[in-house]
Order: C-alpha cells, then sequence, then structure tokens
C-alpha cells in the first residue's frame, strides 16, 4: 500500500476484536503481590524465624494469661496467714510439694492445686513468680524499645530532612551520646534516678509501676535512641532525594508533612525490624540491673531479680537459678533470631 | 600517613576528650542530684556534726565551686578525693588495688577470647556447612544470646558446687578460673562468628583464587593471604570487647567474690560512697573511650581500602 502523506493510514488490521485467547492473557489469575505479603511469605518460609516467632508468641501469650486464672499471686508469702504464727513449712518447697496445712486439707480429701516449681525462701509459689517475671520483663522490652524507637525516629528525621548545619549539630550530639559507655552510665543513672525518683511518685499512678522500672525507661530514653537516630537519619537521607519528595515539595507541601507521609512509609521496614532486635537487647539490659539489684521493685519480680535471688540457696534449689536463666535464654535466642528472620524476609538490602 | 588521616585521629582525639569531659560533668552533676546528702545515713550524727563533716569534704560550698575544684583535681591530679565510706583511703587507692586484680582478670579474657575465637572461626569457615561448622555455630548463638550473670551462675553451680572440681572464689590461681570463663565465653562466641564470616568473604576473593591458580599450598593461601585480611573486622571488636568486659565484670566479680574494680563500683553504689562511684566511673568511660579510640584508629591505618570520612 502506498503512503499518501495527508491520510491517517489506519491500520484495519489493529481493531479486530480479540479471539478468546488472547483475552485469557488479560485475566489475572491471581491477586497481584504486595511487598508485605511477599515478606510474609518468605518469612514463613524461613523454618528457624518461623519457630522462634512461635516461642515468642507461646511464651508471650502464657505470660499474660496463666496469671489470670492462677490460684496463687507472685507476692502472697503462702505461710503468713492474719492472726496466725508464720508458717514456715511454706518457705522453699521443692516442686509438687506442699505445706503443712496444704497436706491437712488433701487429707481430708480436699483438692489443692500443686506448687509445680516449688516455692521461694519467702513461702511464694515460683512457678507464678517466674510467669510473672517473664511479663515484667517482655512488657518492659517492648516499652523500652517503642520509647527507643519514638525518640529515634522523630531526631533521626528532623536530622535527615533538614541536613546542613542542624544535621551536623544535632549528628555530634548523637556522637557524643553514642561515644558514652552505655552500661556504666545505665548503672549510674537507675541507681541515682531509683533515689530521686521515689519520693517523686509518691501516691501517683506511677507509684505502681515502682521508680526502678521508670527509671529504667528514662535511662532508655536518654541513652539508647542514638543508633535507632543514626540509621533512620541514613535513611532518610537517600530518601529525600527522591522525585516524589521534590514533587511534593514544589507543591507545597511542608517539612513535618513531607517526613510523615512519605519518607517514614518508606523506611519502615528497616524501622520495624531494629525494634525488633532492640527488644531483646532491652531485655538483657533490665535482667543485668535487676541482677546488679537496680532492677525491678521488690516484690515484683523479674527474670534477672529471679537468678540473682537465686545465687543465695544454689547448691539446695539449682532448678531457681535454671528456670529464669532458661526462659530467658529462650525469649532473647528468639527474639534475636525473628529479628535477623524479618530482616531477611523483608530488607534483602541489609543482609549483609 | 597524609594530612587527611592526622586530620581524622585528631578530631578524634578531640571527640573523645569532649566526652571523657561530659562523663566527669555528667557523674558529678547526677551524683549531686540525690536527695539527702551523703551522710544523712549515718548514724548518730547531730547537725552540728553533720555541717562539720561536710565542711571538712568541701560539701557547704556553693556546688559550681565544688565542680570547679573537682575537675581540676581530677584533670591535674587524677584525685578524686578520700572515699566517703572505708575511712582514711583514697578513691584513687582503691581503684588502683582493684584495677590490679581486674586487669589480670579482663587481660586473660580478652586475650583467650582472642586466641580460641580465630581458630574457632577459621576452623568454621574452612569447613564451611560440614557438621563441626554447624556445631560451632549452634554453640556460639547458644553464648551470645546468654547473658553473662546467667552464664556465670550455671557454670558456678556446675564445677563449684555440684561437681566441687574448682573454687568458687578467689583472686588467684584456680579461683580466676570460672570468672575468666565466664567473661571470655561471650566474647570468644562473637569473635569465632566474626573471623567465620569475614573469612568467608575474604575465601571467595579473586586474589584467593589467584594464589589458588598459581599452586600455592592450602596452609599458605589461608596463613599468609587469608588469615590476615580477615582479621580486619575482629581488630575493629577490640573496643566493643572491652566495654563488654568492663560491665561484665561487674557482674562475675560479684557472683565470683572478686574482689576488683567491678565489685567495689558495684558495692560503691550499694554504699552510696558518691566519690568512689564517681571515681570508678570516670575511669572506666575513661578506659573505653580511649580504648574505642585506638581500635578506630588502628583500623583506619591498618586497612588502606577504607577511607576517612
Amino acid at each position: 500500500m502506498n503512503k499518501k502523506p495527508f491520510s491517517v493510514q489506519v491500520d484495519l488490521d489493529q481493531f479486530i476484536p480479540a479471539t478468546e485467547e488472547e483475552k485469557a492473557y488479560l485475566v489475572q489469575m491471581r491477586p497481584s503481590s504486595t511487598f508485605f505479603k511477599d515478606g510474609v511469605k518468605r518469612l514463613v518460609k524461613n523454618k528457624v524465624a518461623f519457630i522462634s516467632f512461635l516461642v515468642i508468641v507461646v511464651i508471650t501469650l502464657s505470660a499474660i494469661i496463666i496469671p489470670m486464672f492462677w490460684p496463687y499471686s507472685y507476692e502472697t508469702q503462702l505461710g503468713v496467714v492474719p492472726g496466725r504464727p508464720v508458717d514456715s513449712s511454706y518457705n522453699n518447697l521443692t516442686p509438687f510439694s506442699y505445706g503443712r496445712t496444704e497436706e491437712e486439707m488433701i487429707a481430708n480429701g480436699e483438692k489443692v492445686f500443686p506448687h509445680v516449681f516449688g516455692t521461694d525462701a519467702a513461702g511464694r509459689d515460683y512457678f507464678i513468680r517466674v510467669v510473672y517475671g517473664t511479663r515484667v520483663s517482655l512488657a518492659v522490652g517492648f516499652f523500652a524499645s517503642v520509647i527507643v524507637l519514638v525518640i529515634g525516629m522523630i531526631y533521626g528525621s528532623i536530622s535527615g530532612y533538614c541536613g546542613g548545619k542542624v544535621d551536623i549539630i544535632m549528628m555530634r550530639i548523637v556522637d557524643i551520646i553514642y561515644s558514652l559507655p552505655d552500661m556504666l552510665m545505665v548503672i549510674l543513672l537507675a541507681s541515682v534516678l531509683r533515689m530521686t525518683l521515689t519520693p517523686v511518685i509518691e501516691g501517683t499512678v506511677l507509684e505502681g509501676i515502682g521508680s526502678n522500672i521508670i527509671s529504667l525507661f528514662i535511662v532508655f530514653a536518654v541513652l539508647y535512641w542514638v543508633s535507632m537516630a543514626r540509621l533512620i537519619r541514613g535513611q532518610i537521607l537517600s530518601l529525600r532525594e527522591q522525585e516524589y519528595v521534590l514533587s511534593a515539595q514544589a507543591t507545597g507541601a511542608r517539612g513535618g508533612w513531607i517526613i510523615r507521609k512519605h519518607l517514614i512509609p518508606n523506611c519502615i521496614s528497616v524501622i520495624i525490624i531494629s525494634a525488633a532486635l532492640q527488644i531483646p537487647s532491652a531485655i538483657f539490659t533490665e535482667s543485668y540491673l535487676s541482677f546488679l539489684g537496680l532492677g525491678v521493685n521488690a516484690p515484683m519480680p523479674s527474670l534477672g531479680s529471679l537468678a540473682a535471688d537465686a545465687l543465695n540457696g544454689l547448691s539446695s534449689y539449682p532448678y531457681r537459678l535454671v528456670i529464669p536463666a532458661a526462659v530467658i535464654s529462650l525469649i532473647v535466642l528468639g527474639l534475636n533470631l525473628f529479628g535477623d528472620g524479618l530482616r531477611d524476609a523483608f530488607d534483602p538490602k541489609l543482609n549483609g | 600517613m597524609d594530612s587527611k588521616t592526622l586530620f581524622y585521629i585528631l578530631k578524634r582525639l578531640l571527640l573523645a576528650v569532649f566526652t571523657i569531659w561530659v562523663v566527669i560533668t555528667v557523674t558529678f552533676f547526677v551524683m549531686h542530684a540525690v536527695p539527702g546528702g551523703p551522710f544523712v545515713g549515718e548514724k548518730a550524727t547531730t547537725p552540728a556534726v553533720q555541717a562539720a563533716m561536710e565542711a571538712k569534704y568541701g560539701l557547704d560550698k556553693p556546688l559550681m565551686v565544688q565542680y570547679g575544684t573537682y575537675l581540676k583535681d581530677v584533670v591535674t591530679k587524677l584525685d578524686f578525693g578520700p572515699s566517703l565510706k572505708q575511712r582514711g583511703r583514697m578513691v584513687m587507692d582503691i581503684i588502683g588495688d582493684g584495677m590490679r586484680t581486674s586487669a589480670k582478670l579482663g587481660v586473660i579474657a580478652a586475650c583467650s577470647s582472642v586466641v580460641v575465637g580465630v581458630v574457632l572461626g577459621a576452623v568454621a569457615a574452612l569447613r564451611r556447612n560440614k557438621i563441626i561448622d554447624r556445631v560451632i555455630m549452634v554453640l556460639t548463638t547458644a553464648f551470645v544470646s546468654m547473658p553473662s550473670f546467667i552464664m556465670g551462675s550455671l557454670l558456678l553451680a556446675l564445677f563449684a558446687i555440684k561437681l566441687g572440681i574448682l573454687p568458687a572464689n578467689g583472686s588467684t590461681g584456680k579461683g580466676l578460673i570460672l570468672p575468666i570463663i565466664t567473661l571470655a565465653l561471650y566474647p570468644t562466641a562473637y569473635i569465632t562468628r566474626l573471623t567465620r564470616s569475614s573469612m568467608l568473604d575474604v575465601l571467595g576473593q579473586d586474589y584467593i583464587r589467584t594464589a589458588r591458580a598459581k599452586g600455592v599450598s592450602g596452609p599458605r593461601i589461608i596463613f599468609g593471604h587469608a588469615l590476615k585480611n580477615s582479621l580486619i573486622p575482629v581488630l575493629t571488636y577490640f573496643g566493643p570487647m572491652l566495654a563488654y568486659i568492663v560491665t561484665g565484670s561487674l557482674v562475675v566479680e560479684q557472683i565470683f567474690a572478686v574482689p576488683g574494680i567491678g565489685r567495689a563500683f558495684v558495692q560503691s553504689i550499694i554504699n552510696r560512697d558518691y566519690p568512689l562511684v564517681m571515681g570508678t566511673t570516670i575511669i572506666l568511660a575513661a578506659l573505653i573511650i580511649i580504648m574505642n579510640l585506638i581500635t578506630d584508629i588502628l583500623y583506619k591505618v591498618v586497612d588502606p581500602r577504607i577511607t576517612l570520612e
């Protein structure tokens, strides 16, 4: 066919209705996979990470649920009944043995709930103390990471987004806090805050949590956010050069809006992963401080303080050390492996 | 050494000095913010006696004056003043005494964990995915996840109490074995993993393949080419390792009753011996900061491939 310069030159072959076979190409075989779904799929395939996730879930759920129906409480000294002399037969019970009054009840045909792990030196049911200690340790780890996450995110994103002099000054502050020996500062601050806070929080809601845990949170808020801030700043620095940020700026979006709506969502996977890895380190720190006697306030147990208490009766009751030790190692190991799995699944770039 | 390296070292040096100053300042003001002075808990103190005590230790002067004196004494004479609870002893003497034991403990733990860690890591890398590699990896993962105080207590329960082979405490000879093992386990496990991964990285490099192709013998490749280059990440761990050993010694010395500086620190916190708390914090912090500085500088100097920021 000759080409005529002023004609539309329609090729009629292109307007033939599609055959059934051709239509089939366009039918969506399955819904398109999102980034999140891909990540979850990779995570489930990773056996180690999946098993550690299950372990963590089981431990967390039992720490939440068991205290609800368990007949003993973590602070009741079973041998102490008002109006009667202290019954020392309840102290230091071995697993599945009973105190004197309980034995009488059993002899009378009544049912008594067993002390699965026995009792401690003050006659408190040890099983529920371990469960409660796990709950305290997990809660401290979780909230400490949330605090670190929030502060680090705000600080890091502002520093990264503003750049220039603001960034330099903000990062020098981070450098200094980063080079402080954290554990020594933690011990110093925790021991001082403990003494300072006790009169301040008296009579408020915070008293129930105890001055030690609050000082622990303050210490985390003061010292531990720096590596999170560094990480997020690095992410934001590279993200803010993207075209969509420029276009947002061109349409008049403010800095805070851009950070919230564009930058943070784009580095959310990195943030979640490092937050997940932050939890075991917080649990570690809490147990360490509890072991030195700077952790939770008595009679509230934590896994670290339980291990520390167990040292006194180590030769007669070694299981009292082994049980909290096993739980804490399981939690830390599980969270670490799960965090690694998360990183592999959601951020292949980070996998070094 | 070019001017850029010198500039970097100077910058890091300044930062280190500044950080130590921050530590001194924070420690000073934090300790003075505690309600109730150090003599409140004392038995049988009348207000007059208390005032006399405070005058003797200079606690009646304004805070900034006290701070100035303290800073001057620390910087010029390394003098942290007298201990409040151990009468007649200077803080520096107590620290010195504790340091002798702790340094012995720390140095042996550090050296043995480097040696054992590098060897195990190299073995694991060379026998990758074999049984021995798997065993090493599982064990190190377990050790890395176990807090040192739990490790120490378990070792104490097993070897000292159950089996009775080793003494549970002591500052010399056999008594130091358990504390050293406790302190060394975590760094050993960490160095093993570090060496393994960097060794695997190096073994995949072109120059190793070239050496193989040239017919260089296996051991020579490992000791002459691979090991040297894979030790650089281990070098960077020196600073953190020291920090770990210092903080680890706090609990380890507590568990095994070793009369070192870590025990002195914990005891001073419990006894509210302010000058001792401040002195130990500052000395240990300075130690860690200086070690980190040396590590960073060494790292940049040893590996010319690393660009300075």
